[in-house]
């Protein structure tokens, strides 16, 4: 009771401090945003002049044609695999930057990670591009190397498209995952040392448990915006690299039907949210 | 359980010697008390026995075992840290079935080792809870109890009591005594608090600077500490700094004191007394007298700290201040700027070589 009542006053206090931040988020996102639920409900765009009614057409769409459910699977299946690309680059970086680095090498490391955040998006998916095609870097680079000749050509392909965003996506990962490690206190890795457990053992009864938290956020984060990636797919994917996201931007800047691209980024906000709430039971009871 | 030996073991960090040359016996089933000022190198000697970090030079052996070469893990040692470092992801039960779980023991075996230990703590019927819903004194105990469950060979406690407030610090020293005592293992204790060393250990050890500055039972350094600073940092202590004249000195104004018997030194050489506030005597005029005290000095009260059953006095003589302590009998008061005679006996003086 006593608690209840002092949070309620406590949210009172806070109110001009939160006010702004709402502001924002109302002008943001909630306004253009319930400006596209109402487009996807609409058979044409009303900025186009042309007479238009009411619709759940957009939605039936969605149903009536395969495609966009075999799409959607392949986007779920890409925003899982890139996770875990993630997961597996990114905790190991983590640890060594919040655990074994010290002091000024933490700080060369942790700015090389960052990088690619502060690189135009375009930019790093280009350069990738001159990496991974025929002839390119990577495939000079290793035929200069290797006694046998290679034909690295992994352009416009499924790898492809899962390098770039692994690339892109890895530093949230990290990040995430850096601050819940860097909260573990070292007395707590050398309690259990000091139990007779191996450093592997400590890691896995001690250190991932603590930093699932870390490891949830960055999946989040990293899951969200893959399934619904549209850059990468198409530079690096080529004709492979049709996505469900790839879709949904055809309908916004080529096919022009707005209506039907805001339908199916609904759709693809429910079920990411209906994935997100699935997991979240099991997630919580492991951190 | 088994004793640990520590022999010329040095550490360096940089240029910093951590630990110099450091040798110590530590008895089994002994309670073995560290003590110096911060940064005397009291955590880093643990660290070299638990096997967190390991030594230049020099050994140290378990059991007779060498171990310096071998990782913490397969020390069989156990150890309370000062931040308790209880998982926060397990239960109170869990904590202390760690150890005992990461060996693969049997769930029953386990359980029954674990309410075992509980018991022993005086935990019995939290295991159920998380360690943040425990209070210090109690997590204290759980880390204990997870430390001692797995049997080990030697028990290493880092300032396990520092965090605790005085009496839950007074209760804690006496139930660890008691668990020490019932499973009979040797334990290694660090700790800034004299007291606490005191009336916990069997032996003492004096850090200072990395090196060990003496090392015996309580009794044996409070009584004949063989430095000033083992005097000082071990208990309260006049010092006299004079000339040596061969059972005692002599000070720059003439003034001989007298040392016990048995302790004597090359007559000329600089030298010091050492007494204890407690062994002086302090009264009003020269005529009351006892035999034995034949070290007379005269001074004046310049102030005087009442504690209940005691009170301590500050004597001025020639530019020194002296403590003295008298327990409250009730007979004697005196005032601050009272002029007074110090008496003490040549036993209670010990002589300390300049170094
Ligand atoms: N990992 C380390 N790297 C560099 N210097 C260290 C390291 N560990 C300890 N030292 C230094 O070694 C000296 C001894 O440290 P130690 O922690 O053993 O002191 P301590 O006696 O335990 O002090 P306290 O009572 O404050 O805990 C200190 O000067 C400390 O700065
Ligand atoms: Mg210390």
């Amino acid at each position: 009771m006593a608690a209840a009542t002092a949070s309620r006053s406590g949210l009172r206090s806070a109110l001009p401090l939160l006010a702004p931040a709402y502001l924002w988020l109302t002008v943001a996102i909630f306004l253009p945003l319930s400006a596209m639920v109402f487009f996807s409900f609409m058979t044409e765009l009303p900025l186009s002049g042309k007479p238009w009614t009411f619709t759940l057409g957009n939605y039936a769409a969605f149903f009536s044609q395969s495609l966009y459910l075999t799409l959607l699977l392949a986007s779920l299946r890409l925003g899982l695999e890139v996770t875990l690309w993630c997961i597996v680059i990114g905790y190991p970086a983590a640890y060594v930057l919040a655990k074994v680095l010290k002091g000024r090498s933490r700080e060369a490391i942790f700015l090389l990670v960052i990088l690619p955040f502060w690189s135009n998006g375009l930019v790093r998916i280009f350069s990738w591009a001159m990496v991974l095609r025929e002839g390119g870097i990577l495939d000079t680079a290793l035929n200069a190397v290797l006694p046998f000749k290679i034909n690295i050509d992994l352009m416009y392909s499924y790898p492809a498209v899962i390098i770039g965003l692994v690339h892109s996506y890895v530093p949230y990962m990290v990040l995430t995952c850096y601050l819940t490690l860097q909260a573990i206190d070292d007395s707590l890795i050398e309690a259990g040392r000091s139990l007779g457990a191996s450093r592997l053992q400590v890691l896995k009864r001690v250190i991932i448990p603590l930093s699932m938290p870390g490891l949830v956020a960055g999946a989040a984060l990293i899951f969200v915006p893959v399934v619904g990636s549209f850059m990468e797919p198409r530079i690096l994917g080529g004709r492979t690299g049709t996505f469900y996201g790839t879709v949904i931007e055809d309908q916004f800047v080529a096919v022009f039907n707005w209506p039907l691209g805001a339908a199916l980024s609904f759709i693809l906000l429910a079920v990411v949210l209906v994935i997100l709430a699935a997991a979240s039971p099991v997630l919580k009871r492991e951190a | 359980m088994a004793g640990v030996q520590v022999s010329n073991v040095s550490r360096s960090f940089g240029a910093h010697k951590a630990l110099d040359d450091v040798s110590i016996d530590f008895a089994d089933g002994g309670f073995y008390a560290l003590l110096g000022p911060s940064g005397s190198g009291k955590t880093t000697l643990l660290r070299q026995i638990a096997g967190f970090d390991f030594p230049d030079s020099g050994r140290i052996a378990i059991g007779g075992e060498s171990v310096e070469r071998v990782p913490v893990e397969k020390r069989r040692i156990g150890m309370v840290f000062q931040n308790y470092a209880l998982f926060p992801n397990m239960s109170v039960a869990d904590n202390v079935a760690f150890g005992l779980s990461v060996r693969g023991e049997a769930k029953a075996v386990i359980a029954a080792e674990v309410q075992g230990a509980l018991d022993l703590v005086q935990l019995g019927k939290l295991g159920g809870r998380r360690p943040h819903q425990l209070s210090g004194g109690q997590r204290q105990r759980v880390a204990l109890a997870r430390a001692i469950v797995t049997k080990p060979r030697v028990l290493l406690l880092d300032e396990p009591l520092g965090a605790l407030d005085k009496a839950l610090r007074v209760d804690m020293q006496i139930e660890l005594k008691r668990i020490q005592r019932e499973i009979g293992i040797t334990t290694i204790f660090v700790t800034h608090d004299q007291e606490e060393a005191l009336t916990m250990s069997d032996r003492i050890g004096i850090l200072r600077d990395g090196r060990l500055v003496q090392e015996g039972p309580p009794e044996e350094i409070y009584d004949r500490p063989k430095s000033e600073f083992a005097a000082t940092f071990l208990g309260d202590a006049n010092i006299f700094r004079g000339d040596a004249t061969g059972s005692g000195i002599l000070l720059a104004d003439g003034t001989a004191i007298a040392a016990g018997a048995g302790a004597t030194l090359a007559a000329g050489a600089k030298a010091s007394c050492a007494v204890r506030p407690e062994r002086i005597r302090i009264a009003t005029d020269a005529g009351v007298s006892n035999a034995t005290d034949t070290n007379v000095l005269k001074g004046q009260v310049s102030k005087r700290i009442f504690a209940g059953n005691n009170s301590t006095y500050f004597v001025d003589r020639a530019g020194q201040t002296l403590k003295v302590i008298v327990q409250n009998t009730g007979i004697e008061r005196l005032s601050e700027g009272q002029d007074v005679v110090l008496r003490w006996s040549p036993e209670s003086t010990v002589l300390i070589a300049a170094s």
